[in-house]
């Protein structure tokens, strides 16, 4: 078994409230994802669950049994750290030999063990360097093993990508998602990169100034925005957000753009909205009614895609496009919304309006 | 941690891109530069040489009017002099640096393994007012030794701590314990706390994570501690000089002062004897002298 559940985790550091009541449900053998920017909380949630940190509310409960006191030694888990925190004056076999050594186990098994690992991780070469002979990357490998040489309760991921270059990055991505299916157990992972988020995780959990706002799969978590700050932070490019309210059958944009109230909307007249509309919603190409007319902003080529920028009155909107799209700046465009795909969120309290409908 | 000292220290490739007429100027410069340091260096190191000299000098050539700089019979019956007695036997002077190799070796190492865990914990834990506790720590090295002498010669003479080794000891230990909390606390920030955190959940204890993966990086830092806590203890002099009253607990400065202030000074011996009481602190700076640079600069880099 390996479930992780924390319940009400409070902490602050000084006037810094880094945790305000954060409650998550880790599933056995899932590969949970917790997702936020810079100072949302997610490394301390992590170290609160490793028992790194001293709380100031909340429990955290391992299989079901409270573990809030628990000595991060007794809570039978595995911690892969940002700064990889690698010990350097021992050899990569030795890093990685730590956690069974801690446990006593003897050193055939030990030793079977290192070598299970490393071709896992395809660090054989490795084993005898110590961490200051070794690259970012090789480095990361070396933490990983050191984490997965047991079979822990949970092994926990704090940012374990983020110091590596984007080629790299990609590489691991598939490769832990390679290794969580192979041994299965539960992971979960902290990151601030959406899209590590969405192409790794069973299940997501948006953290922003300590607090959880959403917790579900990537599908949900995208498609399903539970809140406007959600929306703009999952995805790329971000999400495109329209001021508007609701007028008989028509939504009325704040620049005086209209366009036909969608059918789920249950919003009563004149309520601030704000409308969402995700970049592969919008079409420049595409021709239909529903439309709203714009002034070409400019153009990112990115090789498989352009994102044009659509000025709408004084509102930017990011198209995905085809590569070969062309354009000059200042001139006229339809772009043509696919308005069943829309968002809408209350412009006052941020929340996304009748999910249910959808 | 991994930076290696010759590293830490080289001043790198020096490349001169002045042009040539200033460069002669430069030169110039350095040839100046180069004879006032050599004068300045030859001044302040004069009485060290004068010590040397007159330590291997026969009696008559030390008091031998004008000086003799150069032209001496060497001998070292001054050194003989310092440790066996005319009659045989070891003289005072060497018991005396007997009890100062005891006084400095012991209260050295109280104030190192009583320090470095205070240093960890202050490092590592909130502690409640940690600002306030740390200069108070400090500001008990405020005081000059001679001001709190006289209290202290006081208490020491009620609880029989008066004219005992462990007396100056203790309070040998007393000043170095703020010393090396505040000098090891700089060494242990600079040890990032997440070796800590993996060890701990690799599975060992706080202590043993302490013991087994921060320690040996901290080694360095507690070789640079110990011997200018070492320092302080050996040279000590006001304390010493008011907390005993024998031989044979005197420590050495104490009792090499007083081989002077007789009817006739015996110059030589007290050259002798001052070298020897050099030379250990000398040596054990030079012997960690890596340890010292890269302690000094590790420790006083904030990353």
């Amino acid at each position: 078994m390996g479930t992780v559940a924390v319940h009400g985790l409070r902490k602050s550091f000084g006037k810094v409230q880094a945790l305000d009541g954060v409650t998550l449900d880790v599933p056995h053998g899932s590969f949970f994802v917790v997702l936020g920017p810079s100072g949302a909380g997610k490394t301390t949630t992590l170290r609160a669950i490793a028992g790194l940190e001293k709380l100031d509310a909340g429990s955290v409960h391992l299989d079901g049994k409270d573990a809030t006191g628990d000595a991060p030694a007794d809570r039978d888990l595995a911690m892969v750290f940002q700064s990889y925190a690698l010990y350097p004056r021992l050899t990569a076999y030795e890093n990685i030999a730590s956690p069974l050594r801690a446990r006593r186990r003897s050193s055939s098994e030990i030793a079977a063990a290192v070598e299970r690992m490393s071709g896992l991780l395809h660090i054989e070469r490795l084993l005898q360097r110590r961490p200051a002979q070794m690259s970012g990357g090789e480095m990361q490998r070396v933490a990983l093993a050191r984490a997965l040489v047991r079979s822990p309760r949970a092994f926990l991921m704090d940012e374990p990508l983020t110091n590596l270059d984007l080629k790299l990055r990609v590489e691991m991505r598939t490769e832990l998602t390679r290794i969580h299916r192979s041994l299965g157990g539960t992971f979960v992972y902290v990151t601030n990169d959406q899209v590590e988020a969405l192409s790794m995780a069973d299940y997501v959990a948006v953290l922003k100034e300590g607090k959880v706002q959403q917790v579900g799969t990537p599908t949900e978590v995208y498609e399903r925005p539970a809140n406007q700050w959600v929306a703009g932070f999952v995805g790329s490019p971000p999400i495109s957000l329209l001021a508007c309210h609701a007028e008989g059958d028509r939504l009325v944009g704040a620049d005086g753009w209209t366009l036909p109230r969608p059918r789920w909307t249950t919003a009563e007249d004149g309520r601030p909205l704000m409308l969402g509309l995700r970049a592969e919603d919008l079409s420049v190409e595409k021709r239909g009614d529903t439309s709203l007319s714009g002034e070409l902003y400019g153009l990112e080529p990115l090789g498989d895609r352009t994102v044009v920028d659509v000025r709408v009155g004084t509102e930017i909107l990011k198209i995905k496009a085809r590569p070969t799209v062309t354009g000059t700046p200042g001139e006229r465009v339809q772009v043509t919304v696919d308005l069943d795909r829309a968002h809408l969120f209350d412009a006052g309290t941020g929340l996304a309006l009748s999910q249910a409908g959808r | 941690m991994a930076v290696s000292v010759d590293k830490a220290v080289s001043p790198g490739p020096v490349r001169d891109h002045r042009p040539p007429g200033r460069r002669r100027r430069g030169r110039g410069r350095v040839v100046i530069e180069v004879a006032v340091l050599a004068v300045l260096a030859a001044v302040m190191l004069f009485p060290v040489l004068w010590m040397i000299e007159t330590s291997i000098k026969e009696n008559r050539d030390v008091y031998a009017i004008p000086a003799k700089f150069f032209d001496f019979t060497i001998t070292l019956d001054h050194f003989k002099d310092v440790f066996v007695a005319s009659g045989g036997g070891p003289t005072t002077l060497s018991g005396s640096f007997l009890n100062s190799v005891v006084v400095a070796g012991v209260s050295t190492v109280l104030a190192t393994v009583l320090g470095v865990p205070a240093a960890w914990a202050y490092s590592r834990f909130s502690v409640k007012a940690k600002k306030d506790q740390l200069f108070f720590i400090l500001s008990t090295r405020f005081m000059p030794p001679v001001v709190v002498v006289i209290p202290i010669f006081l208490m020491y003479r009620q609880v029989g701590l008066f004219d005992t080794k462990l007396g100056l000891i203790l309070i040998y230990t007393a000043f170095n314990v703020p010393f090396t909390i505040w000098m090891m606390k700089g060494f242990v920030d600079e040890v990032p706390a997440e070796y800590e955190d993996a060890a701990m959940l690799d599975g060992y204890t706080r202590l043993q994570a302490f013991w087994k993966f921060t320690l040996p990086l901290l080694l360095p830092g507690i070789a640079a501690t110990a011997v200018f806590a070492l320092i302080f203890s050996w040279n000590e002099f006001v304390f010493a000089i008011f907390l005993t009253s024998s031989d044979a607990v005197r420590t050495a400065p104490p009792a090499i002062a007083g081989l002077i202030g007789g009817t006739t000074v015996d110059w030589g011996l007290v050259a002798a004897a001052s070298i020897v009481f050099a030379l250990p602190v000398l040596v054990f700076s030079y012997l960690v002298r890596k340890h010292l640079v890269a302690g000094v600069t590790l420790g006083a880099v904030r990353r």
